[in-house]
């Protein structure tokens, strides 16, 4: 039994179906990878799980320590220790950043100061935590401080759509490390990649192609996706019976 | 200490404890002004400095004058304030002389008045070079009987500035109806900000024009508002830019909840070719993302949107 359990999770937007049937599991303390190409549903998968006001409308069920979460809002589901990151994260005018640090740790069991967290991710708190989350700083900062806030917070399960991207090669090492420290201290990662380095980091790996699962296993497996660029396929948004897992 | 000076300085202490300060609060070198209703209860100057206040029946007539060249490196603090109900009409000129550069910070106080009319009239001059930044922080009660009717009317000569920024967060707004004019010679820079939050049936009337006429001049118009309940905003922003190298922007950002009102009506006049003015309106509900973001860090949705409405108003 995983630490979140998708048992035949469909949704739909304005009759286009998005997810298909997916039932998955995903083991508590492991790193697990969800790739896939682009449209594929892995962000929706994401934030089917975070239970955005979008998303809530699917059918099937999603538990978390094995009770129904289906029916929590996102800050319900937040306190039992789920969180997202975002693949493009939030701007915030007039918050600092050791502020926007500081509320995640406040609601939760974290115990690492701004700081800390900070030097975690390989940024300077002197330089950082009194600027805000804005504008002024880099698609990649913002990225480097939202995962910040995260290890702040200490989750149980995080959701991390994309933790590379907009992340220069020196600063993805840092998030490398994150990854292990939070595998480590006990959480559980979902991660959304379309990178074969991050793949590697991963325990576990999901192909998603259309919505559907159409494979799971180790991350060897699936490496050859990365290879073969997911094989060009005729299913469109209908994945292929023999496809699916 | 005499018995009226007693008195006097008992007022002072009252009115400054609404604001959280003193009369300690203030170094020897720091120049202050408290009025209080009618009365001006006390000016305390610098080098440099010269502050005229006569009372009258309505309120108190203020000329300021910073002398040419004179530098006041510390803030001038200002205090206008009513404890109890009735009307406050502050009638100021204020002339900053060549290169002359201060910072005012002015605290109106209504915190335990009920129904109060505070009116400012402003003229304000700076001369060739002058710098002149005001910071005006409104503290109100929670009760809407407060109109606050701020006007002013600048002119800035050459290479001068003047920026000025006017808060209005903690207590009811009442009804807010700011009317700020300038006149921006050449290489003058404007700054006018406004963060305001509303609630329940307030009313936040702004209205600020600058006329960019002189070449190169530059001037920026930000209104940061929030309004929630059955609150009312209207923003009026004009920028006229008539001069080369007139460079101009209008910013207004404003979230709406509940019922609440907002209007954002920027106007942006260019009448020379190589002049630039350019304008931003924001006006929504929060953001969905970054109410999202905050949520999923385990803060409730009235938690989450307070702290991004916080965030809007310090910006």
């Amino acid at each position: 039994m995983g630490i979140i359990e998708l048992k035949n999770v469909s949704l739909s937007f304005e009759e286009q179906q998005i997810l298909f049937e997916l039932s998955m599991d995903f083991w508590e303390g492991h790193i697990h990878a969800v790739v896939g190409p682009n449209g594929a549903g892995k962000s929706t998968l994401a934030h089917t799980i975070m239970g955005l006001p979008d998303y809530r409308s699917h059918s099937g069920d999603i538990l978390f320590d094995g009770k129904s979460i289906k029916e929590l809002s996102i800050d319900e589901r937040a306190k039992l220790g789920i969180t997202l990151a975002w693949q493009e994260p939030a701007r915030f005018n007039g918050i600092k950043v050791r502020e926007f640090i500081r509320r995640a740790a406040d609601k939760s069991s974290g115990t690492k100061s701004p700081e800390e967290v900070m030097n975690m991710l390989g940024l300077d708190p002197g330089r950082y935590l009194d600027r805000d989350v804005d504008t002024t700083l880099s698609g990649g900062e913002r990225k480097r401080i939202e995962l910040a806030s995260i290890v702040a917070m200490h989750p149980k399960v995080v959701l991390m759509d994309e933790p590379d991207s907009g992340v220069d090669i020196d600063a993805i090492q840092s998030i490398f490390h994150v990854l292990e420290w939070l595998k480590d201290h006990g959480t559980t990662v979902i991660m959304i990649t379309h990178s074969g380095e991050v793949l590697k980091h991963a325990d576990h790996a999901f192909l998603l192609c259309n919505g559907a699962l159409v494979d799971k296993g180790t991350v060897e497996q699936l490496s050859s996706y990365f290879e073969r660029k997911c094989v060009p396929c005729t299913h469109k948004n209908v994945p292929d019976e023999e496809a699916l897992v | 200490m005499s018995k009226q000076s007693a008195q006097t300085q008992t007022a002072i202490d009252r009115l400054l404890s609404t604001i959280n300060m003193h009369s300690h609060s203030f170094d020897d070198g720091t120049a202050h002004v408290e009025i209080h209703g009618n009365q001006v209860l006390n000016t305390t100057l610098v080098p440099g400095l010269k502050v005229e206040a006569q009372e009258t029946s309505r309120g108190v007539d203020v000329d300021i004058l910073v002398e040419a060249g004179t530098v006041i490196e510390q803030p001038v603090y200002f205090c206008f304030g009513m404890l109890e109900n009735g009307l406050q009409h502050i009638r100021m000129n204020v002339r900053f002389g060549t290169r002359a550069k201060a910072h005012f910070i002015s605290h109106c106080s209504f915190s335990n008045a009920t129904q109060v009319e505070h009116i400012m009239d402003a003229n304000i001059h700076l001369e060739p070079g002058a710098e002149y930044r005001y910071f005006e922080r409104h503290v109100h009660s929670m009760d809407s009987g407060i109109k606050v009717i701020p006007k002013a009317k600048v002119q800035l000569d050459e290479s001068s500035r003047f920026a000025t920024e006017f808060e209005l967060i903690k207590g009811r707004v009442g009804l807010i109806d700011i009317d700020y004019e300038a006149e921006c010679g050449p290489h003058s820079v404007l700054e006018l900000l406004s963060r305001i939050s509303g609630r329940q049936d307030d009313v936040i009337k702004i209205r600020e024009a600058g006329n960019l006429y002189g070449e190169y001049s530059r001037g920026v118009l930000t209104s940061n508002i929030a309004v929630r309940n059955q609150a009312q905003a209207v923003i009026y922003n004009e920028l006229t830019a008539t001069a080369e190298g007139a460079v101009g922007h209008v910013d207004c950002n404003e979230i709406v909840q509940d019922e609440a009102q907002a209007k954002a009506i920027p106007i942006v006049d260019v009448r020379h070719p190589k002049a630039h003015v350019t304008h931003e309106a924001a006006i929504g509900s929060v953001d969905s993302k970054q109410l999202q973001t905050l949520m999923s860090r385990g803060l409730s949705e009235d938690e989450a949107v307070e702290m991004i409405i916080q965030g809007l108003l310090r910006k």
